[in-house]
């Protein structure tokens, strides 16, 4: 399992599209943060957190679009499914390198609230809750890119499928504002991004945490039947 | 090591493969022999666990590929037949990290890739991006991925296709070698290569196996006919009567003529009847001498070609 984060991890830096993603990242985030400066110091982390989850939606996709999409256009599927580690280490192998380039990103955007802790006097705690909700959130995203990106072989389609998906699935508390009664009810317990909220607004609930980790878990799970299942097919 | 009972596998209503069995022995170079589209990449992708079959067991070393999966992995050395190469590493990482997925302890694999790298001849380019590499190097390259953890078993899916002739005949002659310390099984649709490094040949067609045997053997036993080349002395007019009037003959041809008086005729006749004598006696009744007398096997391209185009059921 090692052996394949190392690989996929080098793989992504080997390639521009780390770099592209990174510095397109951070090029657009500084524009909210000057957007956001002048909202004012007490709003800062609500705006600027909450809008560095709404890019992941489109940085995400494109992070992981390539993941199995790849190995199965040219052929290195074969090569992974044939040598003596299990399906589940592969998928977490592939899961856990998109993690950490991920995870190189969040560090390298530590440098905007860095910059208001130098020249001003944010409230820590807000800061800190926001952060591990923006890499919870981020890994919940990327669980089900990597789902998308086994879907196919062609990577344009897995980064389609897996931006439809995140929107609708970060949509599905307003679908569930606007149906209301029971389903409503049903659809806003199973949004992460109201929990997510709850993570800029500096609280950390245990459960939400739990509850982020197990939505990445069940589409990790998701992966590793789909590649299982490709094994078995009859058609 | 390798037993194969009862394989099929069914995509929907079409049967890829239906039915094959055969067991292939320690150290033995197995031939897997068909047209395109034959089952020859199903089977081995069933024998390798990429895909699974609709029925049927697979067992390689004593481990079920369902039961056990990663311990038959562990056996198996696979080429499949697009070489599974990532593009953007250099040969170097790339064995690297084959060695680590592998589980090859690293001491060992310090000494072993240089081992391999030597044999399949990947050393000098080593640390070059696989992207830019040659068809006949990447193979290469497929084939040293396969020999990594030095596998009991090596399953190579047409390892000469889309080389030039130089690198077929060198990659032939690697797979000769490697079948002293390997069990190999090698699909290939070109006919030479099973007679040039096979021990045996399953032949197989429409997904189901027609014949196994030695090269030899199934060029004997499929001859309908018993064919001779013949030489005699005398001339083409006379010889051709006598020929044809013979027990059992039934067809003379001149196959090429030296001179007035002497030429060499294939004569092809019943398998069960030994027209040899009787050639003899007439011939040295009429006066015309026999300078040569050779029995001609089929050769296995024509074995192939019967055995694809007709139902040979006496054949297995």
């Amino acid at each position: 399992m090692l052996a394949i984060i190392k690989r996929d991890f080098r793989s992504y830096f080997n390639s521009p599209i780390a770099y592209v993603l990174i510095g397109l990242f951070i090029c657009i985030m500084s524009l909210f943060f000057v957007d956001s400066l002048n909202a004012g110091i007490a709003s800062f982390t609500t705006n600027f957190i909450s809008s560095m989850s709404y890019l992941l939606l489109f940085i995400v996709p494109i992070l992981t679009m390539r993941s199995f999409a790849e190995d199965k256009k040219s052929g290195t599927e074969v090569l992974l499914m044939t040598s003596p580690v299990r399906v589940y280490q592969v998928v977490l192998g592939k899961y856990l390198a998109a993690t950490a380039v991920f995870l190189v990103m969040a560090v390298v955007s530590l440098v905007f609230p860095l910059v208001l802790l130098i020249y001003g006097k944010p409230d820590g705690a807000t800061l800190f809750s926001s952060y591990l909700g923006f890499v919870l959130l981020g890994m919940v995203f990327i669980s089900v890119g990597i789902f998308a990106s086994s879907l196919t072989e062609n990577q344009i389609v897995a980064a389609i499928i897996s931006f439809v998906s995140l929107f609708a699935l970060t949509s599905i508390s307003f679908i569930g504002n606007y149906v209301g009664g029971f389903v409503g009810k049903v659809l806003d317990q199973l949004s992460f991004i109201e929990r997510y909220y709850e993570f800029y607004y500096g609280i950390i609930d245990i459960t939400s945490i739990i509850f982020m980790l197990s939505f990445a878990a069940v589409f990790v799970f998701l992966t590793v039947r789909i590649l299982e299942r490709k094994r078995w097919s009859q058609g | 090591m390798i037993e194969i009972k009862n394989l099929t596998k069914d995509y929907g209503k079409v049967k890829a493969i239906e039915d094959v069995s055969f067991t292939v022995e320690k150290g033995e170079i197995v031939g897997f022999l068909g047209p395109n589209g034959a089952g020859k990449s199903t089977t081995m992708n069933i024998i390798t666990g990429f895909i699974s079959s609709t029925s049927g067991t697979v067992r390689v070393a004593g481990h079920d590929i369902l039961e056990n999966p990663v311990e038959v992995k562990k056996h198996i050395g696979y080429l499949p037949e697009q070489p599974p190469l990532y593009q953007d590493m250099t040969v170097s990482e790339f064995l690297d990290f084959c060695a680590s997925l592998k589980k090859v302890a690293p001491r060992e694999w310090k000494s072993q890739k240089k081992d391999i790298m030597e044999l399949v001849k990947v050393t000098h380019v080593s640390h070059r991006l696989i992207k830019n590499l040659s068809k006949g190097y990447k193979q290469r390259v497929g084939l040293a991925q396969a020999l990594v953890g030095s596998p009991e078993v090596l399953i190579l899916d047409e390892p000469t296709v889309g080389l030039d002739p130089k690198q077929i005949i060198e990659i032939r002659r690697l797979i000769k070698a490697l079948g002293k310390n390997h069990t190999i099984i090698l699909s290939t649709h070109i006919l030479p290569e099973v007679s040039a490094i096979c021990d045996r040949v399953i032949i197989i067609n429409k997904g189901r196996i027609v014949a196994i045997d030695t090269p030899e053997n199934l060029s004997r036993k499929l001859s309908d006919f018993s064919r001779f080349t013949i030489t005699v002395a005398g001339p083409q007019k006379k010889v051709r009567e006598i020929l044809q009037g013979v027990e059992g003959v039934k067809d003379v041809e001149v196959s090429s003529t030296f001179n007035e008086d002497e030429a060499s005729y294939i004569v092809e006749a019943d398998k069960d009847i030994d027209v040899r004598k009787p050639i003899f006696n007439k011939l040295a009744a009429a006066g015309y001498p026999i300078l040569e007398l050779r029995s001609m096997n089929l050769s296995l391209e024509e074995v192939f070609l019967q055995l694809t185009t007709t139902e040979a059921k006496e054949v297995v």
